[in-house]
């Protein structure tokens, strides 16, 4: 029963397991608060306690003079640049005069034990002289600018087709999506070492280790190279460890005292420290036929971006640009404003604008369908992109595009049978027993989705890896983030698979490597798994170039494949070939490079696209509004799979996401102030919450330009399944519910107002 | 900060006297106070090795449960045969994590108006045993919760055991909650019918101040003479469940409106009325 | 009686352990007094399992256990696991069914898992009773879905 090392080096398409998975299992595991060193001190934050207001005085004397503190900073004591972000940097390391949000980072202090840092939090004294909050999104354009950048963050129009269009139908809506949270299991924490030449090495974990070096830099006024970053333990990211949370801070304290500090965020503070999925109000309208094919889209969406930057610009722009959905739209008239408030700050999500965006368009077509007598299956095929179409920002639908399988596959899946047992969780409301068969009704629903993956608009996105070669052995050297997604396996199949070796071993991340871009937009098995293929490849060339000279043949004769290189007059292993030697290849690896869009939202923006439906079964207690997701069917264009197990996890893993959007999960914002930080309020599924997924097929149809054909596969499973959930509730209950999450008092609401 | 250990109840009742620690059996909602730092820990008292407290027996058509029994123990055989609607409350507390630590006597007496198990205490009549330097006093559970985490237990007073008398009823326990483990209820509802069906004990949680009782509902089905017919009627039905939903006084919060929980607690009180008349009774 | 330190017995070995502030939970003294970091915290509210430890024989939750009242009893964590890169048969279960991604919800579920298997020894076992043991761990990466897997192919193991 021993698990050996061994097993991980593994053929591509194989369910290799995972090289960390017998540390995670056993406890041995080292996540970003397992991280001790001697002589640490501990760090804390000061917050805001008011969504907007002038700071009028902060007095940190009384908590600098407390036994055991040994330094308390604020804005005054940022040296280099005060503000960071990862787009634009608007958002300040502390508030100086002004606080926009509360939860924003006033102060920060570092003592010997964690109770004398709360100690010395509760007595720097803060004089607030509280503004007005513009707490609504809708309002925040007309409302006075609370940031000198303004309140618009971004805005986006996507204009496509001619001005003038017929239609027979119109179909319109006003959709709206709550406050969605990232929730990962393991808070945010970080160890920060200071080193000897006045710089820091940082121990956290995060989504991209370069963004942080390149705001900790800036913000510390050291040099880069200073600035070491290592990947801890990560439990969980989903687009919250994207931004910067506590890592200027901790840099800050470790270098202002000397000391190796830790800082640790609670479960509370970890909802206030960082940021949020977009809340979206948006209104569609679509035009088509009396058969159901669409002529025009126009839709106005608003995203509430909150009191900062973060990525709110992108989330835009993928709201735009995935707006319609993948279908034909000849014309398209589409809006969307980012937009600044005393909110909390929103950034990435699992997702990314589409997610909203898919449930308002989604819902549009099962009107549409409604409306022209079709049904929800039908209208979709009726208006499904297929490769070579143009879509709304006038770019050629490149790369495969199964959508029409996908959808046939899903439709004609076996639907679950009836439910026939009454015991507790078969019915809704589980165990509490609020439900009998008779008070059930069975709905059916499904949602198709599209995103890019990889980053887009012009962004220089790429990945840099670092192979070396000795003996039998490989050893990759990447700062790909791993967060859970399993890259770390399949980093390790992808150079054994390509060098034909058996042992592979993948180094800690850090930032001693190029930068692997961030571990998210589904990118990292294309970008950082393309850098390990490209670093690969090239010490083939090596390895041939070797084999050349030692046995005096033209390299155009040696081959090379499963760690054996032939030709005339010799066969040899590697490990005899290399002998003591060490190859290295360090690669980076580039996607083909996109456009910003012009005025029109037109433009090739986007290197290569994914699919997926969902198809949602629910049944529904609509007197009580209790929902029970019996199961939800999907298919998802994969273009390879380098591992099933792992790709399986990801599918099943985002669609208890879109679950949780579905019915359960808001972060509920009054004034600017979340009123349920926790897990008790903060409702995300439990096992008794999830349904079984049923993985019709993936289907594989190999992306040319992706390395080894694989398609990234974390975010599409999480951004139609809450749509498919939201539809199937309509079917059986005839609600209009233009919301997510549905709650239970919403289905019931016209249980009772009709009497 | 001291943390008692007596070995007894009479240690424990002169402890809590001299000292007024905070007595603590499964701690589970003490130390989500603690930890979330909106207590402050000082002395304490710990119940969990009073083997005494842990016990339950029936005795005269009585059932006396110890006050440290947990929610686990209460969803086993035999204990959920006496009290099916006991056991079905407990298994809607928390998570199996929690309820192999909690308590019924800590349910009591910590007195939340969400407190899974209290409805169902109140309409089975049970009746709190408490133990003080002064001696021993019984007190309807009724009685004991006045209001949101409020008893009216002295400060010196310990929870012994619970009694409660066993009727042949049929049972029915309902929570409604966002979702299937580890939720506050929105509503709650017991109702217990007693076999011959001349009588039944309604009470809600989660929709007041605290558990609250459907007197008035209780009365018109005590009163009604229709309630002795074989096909009971849908009429009937309905206005015990409007009478059940008179009763409660639900606020709104980020949970429910109070809208809401009253609807919640008449369609529950309908389907608990409608699930007794309709199987017979045990 | 004044504790300031206890008698506890951890992973099968008995020891003394200070408390070393009032209302410190048992999750505490084991991560940071004692330096068992494999029981996790990602909530110190009791709702996500995480801190899923045997105490006294029982599935609880370690953060909601008081570290003062834990004098003379027994403590079962996650690094009660065989010795010597050996998996417990849960353990092997959730490592090759790959129903761990980012692992942080591991240590509890395994827990939890093993609770049922000795709970339930020989009695059929169903999905829903698997769900329910479950429910109080949350995990947010796998949907449930391979941990639902393991656990079948645990139970099956162990028979």
């Amino acid at each position: 029963m021993t698990a050996t090392e061994d097993r991980l080096a593994g053929l591509l398409g194989t369910s290799v397991l995972r090289p960390d998975g017998v540390a995670k299992v056993s406890g041995q595991f080292a996540f970003s608060n397992d991280l001790n060193v001697p002589g640490m001190l501990w760090g804390g934050t000061l917050r805001s306690a008011v969504p907007y207001a002038r700071l009028r005085r902060i007095d940190t004397s009384a908590a600098r003079r407390m036994p055991g503190v040994a330094a308390v900073i604020s804005a005054a004591d940022v040296p280099g640049k005060p503000l960071y972000g990862l787009e634009v940097p608007d958002q300040p390391v502390f508030a100086r005069d002004i606080v926009r949000y509360v939860g924003e980072p006033i102060a920060a202090v570092a003592a010997i034990t964690p109770d004398i840092v709360r100690a010395a939090l509760e007595r720097i004294v803060v004089d607030y002289s509280p503004l007005e909050p513009v707490v609504d999104a809708t309002l925040a354009l007309s409302a006075e600018p609370i940031h000198p950048d303004g309140n618009l963050l971004r805005r986006v129009c996507v204009r496509s087709g001619a001005p003038e269009f017929s239609y027979d139908v119109m179909v319109e809506g006003t959709y709206s999506v709550g406050m969605q949270d990232q929730a990962f299991m393991g808070p945010e924490c970080g160890l920060a070492i200071p080193a000897q030449d006045g710089g820091v090495e940082l121990h956290v974990a995060t989504q991209w280790l370069h963004a942080d070096q390149r705001q900790i830099a800036a913000c510390l006024g050291i040099e880069l190279g200073q600035v070491r970053v290592v990947q801890a333990g990560a439990g969980g990211a989903f687009g919250a460890r994207e931004d910067v949370s506590l890592q200027i801070h901790l840099c800050l304290l470790a270098l202002r005292t000397g000391c190796p500090v830790k800082l640790a965020y609670n479960r509370e503070e970890s909802f206030l420290g960082h940021v949020h999925r977009h809340p979206a109000t948006m209104q569609y309208r679509h035009y088509a036929t009396a058969e159901g094919a669409i002529t025009s889209i126009e839709a106005e969406i608003i995203l509430d971006g909150g009191a900062y930057a973060s990525t709110s610009a992108a989330v835009a722009g993928n709201a735009a640009f995935f707006a319609c959905g993948p279908y034909v739209v000849p014309r398209a008239r589409i809006d969307v404003h980012a937009v600044r408030t005393n909110n909390p700050p929103c950034g990435a999500m699992r997702g990314f604008g589409a997610v909203q965006t898919c449930f308002a368009h989604e819902s549009q077509m099962d009107k549409l369908a409604a409306r022209c007598g079709l049904d929800p299956v039908e209208v979709r095929m009726r208006n499904l992109l297929q490769a070579g179409d143009r879509l709304i920002t006038g770019q050629e639908l490149d790369g495969p595009a199964p959508i029409a399988r996908l959808l046939r596959r899903l439709g004609s899946a076996p639907l679950p049978p009836r439910t026939s047992e009454t015991g507790p969780f078969s019915l809704p409301g589980g165990a509490g027993r609020t439900t009998d068969l008779e008070n059930v009704q069975r709905g059916v629903g499904y949602a198709l989705g599209m995103k890019q993956l990889m980053f887009a608009e012009g962004r220089d996105d790429y990945a840099v890896a670092r192979v070396s070669l000795t003996g039998n052995k490989a050893t990759i050297t990447s700062a790909c983030a791993e967060i859970g997604q399993g890259f770390v396996t399949v980093a390790q199949q992808i150079a054994s698979d390509v060098l034909g070796v058996s042992q592979v071993v993948l180094e800690p991340a850090t930032t001693d490597v190029g930068s692997a871009g961030s571990s998210s937009a589904s990118r990292q098995t294309w970008m950082s798994g393309g850098a390990i293929q490209g670093a690969c490849d090239e010490l083939i060339v090596q390895i041939r170039d070797l084999a050349a000279k030692r046995f005096n043949v033209p390299v155009e004769l040696v081959s090379y494949d499963g760690g054996r290189a032939w030709g005339p007059g010799f066969d040899i292993e590697l490990g005899d070939l290399l002998a003591d030697r060490e190859l290295e290849s360090t690669f980076t690896h580039r996607h083909k490079p996109t456009r910003q869009p012009d005025e029109n939202g037109q433009g090739t923006l986007h290197v290569a696209f994914a699919f997926a439906a969902h198809r949602a079964v629910v049944d529904v207690d609509p007197e009580l509004g209790l929902v029970r997701i019996v199961d939800i069917a999907t298919t998802q264009d994969v273009g390879k799979i380098l591992n099933p197990v792992q790709a399986v996890g990801q599918i099943e893993g985002g669609i208890a996401q879109g679950v949780g959007l579905a019915v359960m999960e808001e972060l509920i914002v009054r004034e600017g102030r979340i009123r349920n930080p926790s897990f008790t309020d903060y409702l995300i599924p439990t096992s008794l919450d999830t349904p079984p997924v049923t993985v019709v097929e993936l289907v594989e149809e190999p992306h040319p330009d992706a390395p080894f054909g694989a398609k990234g596969i974390g975010e599409p499973p999480t951004i139609s399944s809450t749509a498919a959930i939201a539809a199937a509730i309509r079917d059986a209950t005839g609600l209009a519910l233009p919301k997510v999450p549905i709650t239970g008092e919403e289905i019931a609401r016209f249980a009772y107002m009709e009497g | 900060m001291t943390t008692f250990l007596p070995g007894s109840v009479a240690d424990a009742v002169v402890v809590l006297a001299e000292h007024r620690p905070d007595v603590l059996a499964g701690c589970t909602d003490y130390m989500v106070e603690v930890n979330g730092r909106h207590r402050r820990p000082g002395d304490v008292m710990s119940l969990r090795r009073l083997a005494d407290l842990r016990r339950w027996s029936v005795a005269a058509r009585v059932l006396h449960l110890g006050a440290t029994v947990t929610f686990t123990e209460l969803m086993g055989q035999p204990l959920a045969g006496f009290v099916p609607s006991l056991s079905q409350a407990a298994r809607t507390v928390g998570s199996p994590q929690i309820r192999n630590m909690a308590t019924i006597g800590g349910n009591v007496m910590t007195a939340s108006p969400a407190g899974d198990s209290l409805a169902v205490l109140v309409a089975l009549d049970a009746v709190a045993v408490l133990a003080s330097v002064r001696g021993i006093r019984r007190l309807p559970v009724e009685e004991l919760l006045v209001g949101p985490k409020l008893t009216s237990a002295n400060p010196d007073e310990l929870l012994l055991r619970l009694e409660i008398p066993l009727r042949p009823a049929r049972h029915e326990f309902i929570k409604v909650g966002a979702r299937n483990a580890m939720v506050i209820a929105v509503a709650s509802l017991a109702l217990i019918v007693d076999r011959d069906r001349t009588r039944v004990c309604c009470a809600l949680g989660a929709v007041g101040p605290t558990v609250l009782r459907a007197t008035t509902a209780e009365e018109f089905y005590a009163a009604s003479s229709s309630r002795r017919s074989c096909g009971q009627s849908p009429e009937f039905v309905a206005e015990f469940a409007s009478l059940v939903a008179a009763a409660a006084q639900p606020i709104d919060d980020h949970r429910g409106t109070a809208r809401y929980r009253r609807h919640c607690i008449e369609v529950c009180a309908r389907r608990a009325l409608q699930r007794t008349l309709r199987s017979g009774v045990e | 009686m004044t504790a300031s330190d206890i008698f506890i017995t951890v992973n099968g070995r008995g020891q003394r352990a200070r408390i070393d502030y009032p209302g410190q939970s048992l999750l505490s003294l084991l991560r940071d007094s004692l330096g068992l970091t494999g029981t996790k915290n990602a909530c110190e509210q009791g709702e996500c399992g995480s801190c899923s430890v045997m105490f006294d024989g029982k599935l609880a939750c370690a953060c909601l256990v008081l570290a003062a009242d834990c004098d003379n009893s027994s403590v079962e964590t996650i690094e009660s696991g065989p010795r010597d890169d050996e998996l417990c048969i849960v353990q092997r279960a959730f490592h090759e069914t790959g129903a761990v991604q980012c692992g942080f919800c591991t240590p509890g579920l395994v827990m939890a898992v093993r609770d049922l298997i000795s709970r339930s020894r020989g009695t059929e076992i169903e999905d829903a009773t698997i769900r329910e043991a479950i429910s109080g761990n949350l995990c947010r990466c796998t949907g449930y879905g391979r941990v639902l897997v393991a656990a079948r192919f645990a139970i099956e193991q162990s028979r």
